[in-house]
């Protein structure tokens, strides 16, 4: 069974079933709309202070990292019912090669990631965002990079753990200090007041690059170093969640 | 069709602090031919289901080898795969979000199979496992005896010479499982398929396999057709439910006389043996008993059951274990 096929076969299934009870894409979507519609008008007396002059483009970008890291990290939720329902083992005895249940599933993840942000951005800009079509396109890419490498990081603690209640704690643990030491909602640097000791700890969030590059970005600055690094830490994360995905998926389970 | 020779799979887990390992299958030789209807019995927790997931290459074995469908498991797991149905018991669709037929399809299409063909022989099973109807349903909707031959119809989709079934009827209403075995049966009768089946239930085995493997603790115990795993148990039981419990030594006095080796077993208020014939004794030792003094509330004969069998294997009966 080749392999493009089979990840194709996994893939559209998983699609098909998503765009059946698309209230999931919704609800996905939801949390980053509030935070858009409800938070985002406070930042824009503030645009100055935060070193733009266009808040949306300093803000949306915030929203990107989080819908690309809360989206795809709880993408494992689905995996853990679809074990207990059969389905993963039903795919595992399949001449399918077993990494392809994976990729199928990550790119059906990184779809999806894909329109929800396309979506965001057309909404912020309803709000006022202005800045670099190009660069924001290239913003959209490296949120469904980073939602892949999330997405297939989740399914292999999922396939490991088979169950919410483990899934859980460890996600949220691991998603909430990470999007709050992103600098999400407030540039955490020093020239805006943020304290010593939360800029030397925001340093090490790789995802704090990311948003970083993600600003400079949306502003047009698309070949400077701070979006050079947000596509490098992307691609590492891919890299980084396949490789464990991969792994997980071919061990016995 | 399967040829296994000392299979065995260890886990590792924790006792507290302590690593310990646990040997869930720990060696089984087995042999099914072509056109074999096979059950695999023991009770929960015996390694039935490890096994299966080995010889499924869904669970890599630590010791053993096994060809099955003409493929070795450890070197062409693929051609294992390519060959064989396997129905879990967990099912093998999605509940919803997806069309009972749409699963069939997909699935097919996982082996590499044409999709127009897939639906073809997805469509003629849903005839064969009366599921006519139900193409465009979502699973949810089916009843437990319609979703389990949904699975079953999924793991045919392509084919298989093989078929494994783990605990096909579990939690099935009387009349789903008598259905259900007809179209097991069938399988075999109409196709020439290979079944392997796990199942905690006696007269499951007893009304659909060939042969019998009984697995207890990980290690087969016995491997024969019912009727002769039957025949190793010597005879019928008498229960004798007494009607004043004090006239249990009288009673067993009584039974003894015609048991083999003069053994009996008192519990209770119930005192029972085993005969070579309970036809032909059971009128005198009614008599016997009479003229003893001692009232019966009831008297109860059954034949052997394959349950009489685990317990004689084992020690122990399989309701217990």
């Amino acid at each position: 069974m080749n392999a493009i096929a089979a990840t194709g076969i996994v893939y559209r299934r998983q699609l098909r079933q998503n765009l059946r009870n698309p209230v999931w894409i919704i609800i996905g979507l939801a949390q980053p709309i509030l935070y858009l519609v409800l938070f985002g008008p406070l930042l824009k007396p503030l645009a100055a202070h935060l070193g733009t002059t266009n808040a949306y483009t300093f803000f949306v970008p915030g929203l990107l990292l989080q819908l690309g890291l809360f989206g795809a990290l709880f993408a494992g939720f689905g995996l853990v019912s679809e074990w207990r329902e059969g389905v993963v083992e039903a795919e595992r005895v399949t001449p399918a090669p077993r990494t392809t249940l994976l990729l199928g599933r990550v790119l059906r993840d990184v779809s999806l990631v894909g329109v929800q942000s396309v979506i965001l951005i057309a909404l912020a800009f309803a709000f006022g965002l202005r800045g670099s079509i190009g660069g924001m396109l290239l913003g959209v890419v490296i949120t469904m990079l980073l939602g892949g490498a999330c997405s297939a990081a989740s399914y292999a603690l999922a396939l490991s753990t088979k169950s919410e209640d483990a899934l859980a704690p460890i996600l949220n643990s691991i998603a909430l200090p990470v999007m709050l030491l992103s600098g999400i909602m407030l540039p955490i640097s020093t020239a805006t007041g943020a304290p010593q000791w939360l800029v030397v700890v925001s340093n090490v969030i790789p995802t704090k690059y990311i948003v970083n590059g993600l600003r400079t970005s949306f502003t047009g600055d698309v070949f400077t170093g701070p979006t050079m690094w947000a596509v490098f830490w992307a691609v590492v994360f891919v890299i980084a969640g396949l490789w464990i995905g991969t792994r997980t998926f071919r061990r016995d389970a | 069709m399967i040829h296994a020779r000392g299979l065995a799979r260890t886990f590792d887990t924790r006792r507290g602090r302590e690593r310990v390992q646990v040997e869930a299958v720990k060696g089984v030789d087995l042999d099914v031919e072509a056109g074999e209807i096979v059950g695999f019995l023991g009770p929960n927790g015996a390694g039935k289901t490890t096994t299966l997931r080995m010889l499924t290459t869904l669970l890599t074995p630590t010791h053993g080898t096994a060809t099955v469908a003409g493929h070795d498991l450890k070197s062409d797991p693929v051609g294992v795969r390519r060959s064989i149905g396997y129905v879990s018991q967990s099912g093998s669709t999605a509940m919803s979000g997806v069309k009972a037929g749409e699963e069939i399809v997909d699935h097919g299409a996982m082996y590499g199979l044409d999709r127009a063909r897939v639906e073809a022989r997805g469509r003629e099973l849903f005839e064969q496992l009366d599921l006519d109807g139900l193409w465009q349903r979502e699973p949810k909707t089916l009843s437990g005896g319609q979703r389990r031959r949904l699975d079953i119809a999924m793991g045919l989709v392509h084919d298989p010479g093989l078929v494994f079934l783990d605990e096909p009827t579990t939690g099935l209403d009387p009349q789903a499982r008598a259905n259900l075995w007809t179209h097991i049966a069938a399988l075999r009768d109409r196709l020439g398929t290979t079944v392997f089946l796990t199942t905690h239930y006696l007269d499951e085995a007893d009304a659909l396999c060939d042969r019998v493997l009984v697995i207890d603790h990980g290690e087969i115990v016995a491997s024969d057709t019912p009727d002769a795993l039957k025949r190793q148990v010597a005879g019928d039981l008498i229960e004798l439910v007494l009607g004043d419990p004090s006239h249990v030594s009288l009673a067993a006095q009584q039974l003894a006389r015609i048991t083999s080796d003069a053994a009996t077993d008192v519990n209770g208020g119930v005192v029972s043996g085993r005969v070579a014939s309970a036809g032909t004794e059971l009128p005198g030792l009614l008599r016997s008993l009479d003229a003893a003094g001692v009232a019966l509330a009831s008297i109860e004969v059954r034949r052997p059951t394959l349950d009489d069998v685990f317990l004689t294997m084992t020690g122990r009966s399989l309701r217990d274990a």
